[in-house]
């Protein structure tokens, strides 16, 4: 690997100093697990690497006043999955951190690094939609938001400009009656790139018995991950059943537009768009009604 | 060659000071400059896991993780598992079970399992499976790991 300026600033201003001036020869290290293997095969370029886990605000999970959390954008996912308050409140979230690559890279791989990293196949962008997350971003200009639908732009692309930098994710307080969960289909059980990936949230009405609002995201289906956005509309007010999941999976069906590749064929990814919304609106479903939170391990035929 | 960066660590309970390149993985630093060689290259990308070494008790890559972050941190490497008597359960395991061939994976498997048992010490074969899935092996078919991961995981239970 070609040698570099390493610095570590201790506060956000230091750091988007440093990136300003250095603009587009300066990345970012979080954990590093993308960008240590990018800048090894050359794939992405620097002369100064930002590690930005010495700044409190990117390492640190904040409960506000209003019970929503703000993650720093450099916390580990080993840290999400092993906190009983974030398993209960943002369970679509956890399950995604438990299987981003192995332990080892849960370890060090940050939800920030996944978001800034902008895969179109990314397993936590979905997830980070559903649950409402908006962007904090600091950079020369001050501070700005932008909700997590909104930030990439394509394939390994999104909307920081030179000197920004992704400071933590906000979620909003986990309203009652309400369930997430994501789920993506890999032809193995473990350490994989989604064929294609559904996070889902979805809100009951009194009684419990049908869908007051929900929340779709998609990913690897088109060239940013994607909000199913008819088949949301749809949903509010249907009861909650699997006849009507089957119909949302058929309308979210409708949102995708995927490519071929070494990992599945168009029509595949598509069909899959169908299995998986309706099976995550099901886990959703049982998480609302009281059913256990905990990320599911997969396993066997139980494949997502 | 780049500027060197001083370096203060601790590695299996000793202090340790290196002189680093930015650039520098922290696994070439184990093996070339420290000479501590359990830990191995597989793949230098993230997928192998035959690196795996504790970073402040948590198992990372030591290929993904860049030398000059160990600043301050605590390492421990497979050679801190036995000590100058015993084997570890697991590593004795390994051995009786043949849970290896050709051996390289085993330093990554022996320090992600060792984690595994020390947070939870009786997991199922599927939760066995599921945490050491960053750890590869292209000789065993894994099922002989697995079963010696659950031997070691008896065998702590009747030490204690």
């Amino acid at each position: 690997m070609r040698d570099f300026e390493y610095k570590a600033p201790a506060t956000i201003d230091e750091a988007v100093t440093l990136l300003a001036e250095r603009g587009s020869e300066a990345r970012v290290l979080a954990g590093g697990t993308d960008i240590i293997v990018q800048l090894r095969e050359g794939l992405r370029k620097a002369d100064l690497v930002v590690d930005v886990k010495k700044i409190p605000e990117l390492m640190s999970l904040a409960w506000r006043d209003d019970g929503g959390l703000d993650i720093g954008g450099a916390v580990p996912c080993h840290v999400l999955y092993n906190d009983a308050k974030v398993i209960n409140a943002y369970p679509s979230i956890t399950d995604s951190a438990k299987i981003i690559g192995g332990w080892q890279i849960q370890g060090r791989a940050s939800l920030g690094g996944n978001l800034c990293n902008s895969s179109p196949a990314a397993d936590s962008i979905p997830s980070l939609i559903v649950e409402g997350a908006t962007c904090r971003i600091a950079g020369p200009g001050g501070e700005r938001f932008v909700p997590v639908q909104e930030f990439c732009t394509a394939p390994g692309a999104n909307v920081l400009t030179e000197g920004e930098m992704l400071v933590s994710l906000t979620l909003p307080p986990a309203g009652e009656s309400s369930g997430s969960r994501y789920m993506r289909f890999i032809p193995r059980n473990e350490m994989d790139i989604a064929v294609t990936g559904t996070g889902a949230w979805l809100r009951l009405g009194e009684g419990g018995e049908t869908v007051e609002e929900a929340r779709l995201a998609l990913s690897a289906v088109a060239p940013t991950p994607i909000v199913a956005g008819e088949a949301e509309a749809w949903l509010q007010g249907k009861p909650a059943t699997e006849e009507s999941f089957t119909e949302a999976g058929d309308i979210a069906r409708k949102a995708a537009s995927p490519i071929s590749d070494m990992r599945g064929p168009a029509d595949y990814r598509t069909h899959l768009v169908g299995v998986l919304v309706k099976r995550a609106l099901n886990g959703a479903l049982g998480r609302a009604r009281g059913g256990d939170r905990n990320p599911v391990i997969p396993s066997g035929i139980n494949l997502c | 060659m780049g500027k060197k960066i001083h370096v203060s660590t601790t590695i299996n309970g000793e202090a340790v000071e290196f002189l680093c390149e930015a650039r520098q993985s922290l696994l070439e630093i184990i093996r070339d400059t420290l000479t501590l060689t359990g830990a191995k290259e597989g793949c230098n990308n993230g997928n192998c896991g035959a690196c795996t070494v504790l970073m402040n008790g948590v198992p990372v890559d030591s290929c993904l993780v860049l030398a000059v972050e160990a600043e301050g941190a605590e390492l421990e490497t497979v050679e801190s598992i036995a000590n100058e008597e015993h084997l570890h359960p697991l590593q004795e395991c390994f051995l009786e079970g043949a849970a290896l061939q050709c051996g390289i994976c085993t330093p990554g498997f022996l320090v992600s399992a060792k984690a595994l048992l020390d947070g939870h010490p009786e997991p199922t074969e599927e939760e066995i499976r599921f945490e050491l899935s960053g750890n590869l092996c292209r000789c065993t078919g894994y099922d002989k790991i697995v079963r010696a991961v659950q031997a070691a995981s008896e065998r702590m239970k009747e030490v204690k």
